[in-house]
């Protein structure tokens, strides 16, 4: 009796470690202490478990510790930044059959007998989300690795289907509660989800995984919080609460920025046609071709630049050689900002990490909301790989799947530098016109060695 | 419903409006050591792997627990590790010295 008021407390005091942890998150200065916090709860929260009375067996822990401990490490140390979204999603996906297993675990332990109906009813969510969890996860990264198409691959009667698979839980779950003893229905309710986690995820777009993979992260959270319920451990509903909550705030927040419903993102299809080529609609445009020599005489009178990038530029692995043309730009007395639109890379936040492994400054990097004010007091407006979260069209063409998507208000700026490869369009498929503004320098070709290029040609001046 | 179930929900509820509040005051740049971070404290589910893990009376619900231990420890260890790495690279001083 005495242990288990002292594991209470310890996991109590983890719990507070884990808000202290996220709450010190609010700011890049502590955040890395943050971190440190969170894993000092974590660990506190092993340490206390470790001497409950139930476990009369070490082995298999510390097998399983040493396993996950050196997958976990290696894969943290070895992953390149670009890969963190699908390296978050793997985690995600690992997170979520941990419970499933916990779950199930519990149940073969119970022999039979699970109890009363609250811990039937958790038992079967923890079992679903945390399989959803799994497989959808699995999917985000094989979409992410470019391992499968990014495409949305989609069939008729889908989200039926899906919706069937939640009715058949439900249905499953009432027989299971009549009769504990019967371990089909659970069998039978652990792959279904895991149908469900692949279904609900195939049908979603390259371009929607950053809320993808938000929703998985607050999946991972409630799995957590149901196995925290089959177990009647509250460290384990508050940390999953707390995940919960953080993955379904930035899911918010990317449907936001991209102007579109969660149930739009999970259930539209975006980009099913696949178009990647400008349709033009009749009249042709034509689109003046500039060097680097020219974008560098640009520069040379430039007092002002806003750099955009976009994801192209850390596909091409630019981000290193633009540090190095801001460092240029800088020493001669040009003032040089970042703007980072909200779904900016593979993942919340995505594009702000790779700016920071180039060691950009991090107060350079700006905000949409804080940056489109000042446009249009600045000379030039740099975009590399962005497309679509620059396309005035979302400002007023109704018909545009972008409309009404929060834009960088690049065209305000005095001067365009666009580099891209090709006139193709985003994701969304809508031609751009600032392509043919006619202050608008179109420089076409690999970010990186456009930009290599323009750090010759402003040695140069 | 007996009581015990009612106070965790509670807990429940109101950790979600803490998590709320906490989360929405983290700034864009960090939202992807924010993913990583929550991520790792996801793996908060380790205590109830350790817990199956060496219960030791059944074979299979030992398994299983295994399981769950690589799992969530594998969720732990290359979630704070992943994020202490990325936030490393926010701080300035070690910036100059890669410099």
């Amino acid at each position: 009796m005495e242990l288990d008021l002292i594991t209470k407390i310890v996991y109590l005091v983890a719990s507070v470690m884990f808000i202290l942890g996220l709450k010190k998150l609010s700011s890049p200065k502590t955040a890395q202490k943050g971190n440190l916090y969170a894993l000092i709860g974590m660990l506190l929260a092993i340490a206390v478990t470790l001497f409950d009375q139930g476990i009369l067996d070490y082995t298999y822990i510390i097998v399983g510790v040493i396993i996950g401990g050196l997958i976990g490490a290696i894969s943290a140390k070895k992953v390149a930044m670009t890969d963190m979204p699908q390296m978050v999603a793997l985690f995600n996906g690992f997170g979520g059959i941990a419970s499933t297993f916990v779950a199930y675990s519990e149940y073969v332990k119970a022999a039979g007998v699970v109890g009363t109906t609250d811990v039937v009813i958790s038992m079967i969510l923890s079992l679903l989300i945390g399989t959803v969890t799994f497989t959808g996860s699995l999917i985000a990264f094989l979409k992410l690795q470019g391992w499968m198409t990014s495409a949305p691959i989609v069939f008729k009667g889908q989200s039926f289907f899906n919706g069937l698979i939640l009715v058949a839980t439900v249905v499953l779950g009432v027989l299971f509660e009549f009769d504990n003893s019967i371990e089909m229905y659970l069998l039978i309710i652990v792959a279904i989800s895991a149908i469900l986690g692949v279904t609900s995820v195939i049908p979603i777009g390259g371009a929607d995984m950053p809320v993808v993979i938000s929703l998985l992260n607050s999946y991972s959270g409630l799995a957590a919080c149901a196995t925290g319920f089959v177990l009647s451990n509250n460290v384990l509903i508050i940390a999953g609460a707390l995940v919960g909550a953080s993955g379904l705030i930035l899911t918010n927040i990317m449907c936001v920025a991209m102007n579109r419903s969660l149930a739009n993102v999970l259930f539209g299809a975006v980009g099913v046609e696949g178009g990647t080529t400008a349709s033009g609609s009749g009249e042709k445009k034509t689109v003046t071709r500039y060097t680097a020599t020219d974008a560098g005489m640009i520069f040379d009178s430039a007092e002002s630049v806003i750099i955009v990038p976009g994801y192209g530029l850390a596909v091409a692995q630019a981000q290193h050689v633009l540090q190095e043309l801001a460092s240029l730009l800088e020493a001669r007395g040009c003032k040089v900002r970042y703007a980072v639109h909200p779904v900016a890379g593979r993942m919340p936040g995505h594009m702000n990490v790779l700016l920071a492994e180039a060691n950009v400054d991090y107060e350079k990097i700006v905000e949409m909301d804080m940056i489109n004010e000042d446009f249009q007091e600045t000379d030039v407006a740099l975009v590399i790989g962005a497309n679509d979260v620059i396309n005035p069209a979302a400002r007023y063409k109704k018909e545009s799947p972008l409309y009404g998507m929060p834009i960088l208000d690049v065209d305000k700026a005095h001067r365009v530098m666009i580099i891209k490869r090709s006139l193709a369009t985003g994701f969304a498929g809508e031609d751009n016109e600032l392509f043919y503004d006619e202050k608008t320098m179109m420089l076409f070709g690999d970010a990186k060695g456009m930009v290599t290029e323009m750090v010759k040609a402003v040695k140069e001046l | 419903m007996n009581e015990m179930i009612l106070i965790s929900i509670y807990i429940f509820v109101l950790a979600i409006f803490v998590g709320f509040e906490v989360i929405t005051k983290v700034p864009p740049l960090l939202h992807t050591p924010l993913m990583s971070g929550s991520n790792a404290i996801s793996g908060i589910t380790i205590v109830g792997a350790i817990l199956s893990a060496g219960h030791g009376e059944s074979l299979l619900a030992t398994i299983l627990g295994l399981l769950a231990v690589i799992s969530a420890t594998i969720n732990v260890v290359g979630g704070f590790m992943v994020t202490d790495r990325m936030l490393g690279m926010f701080k300035k001083d070690k910036k100059q010295e890669a410099k």
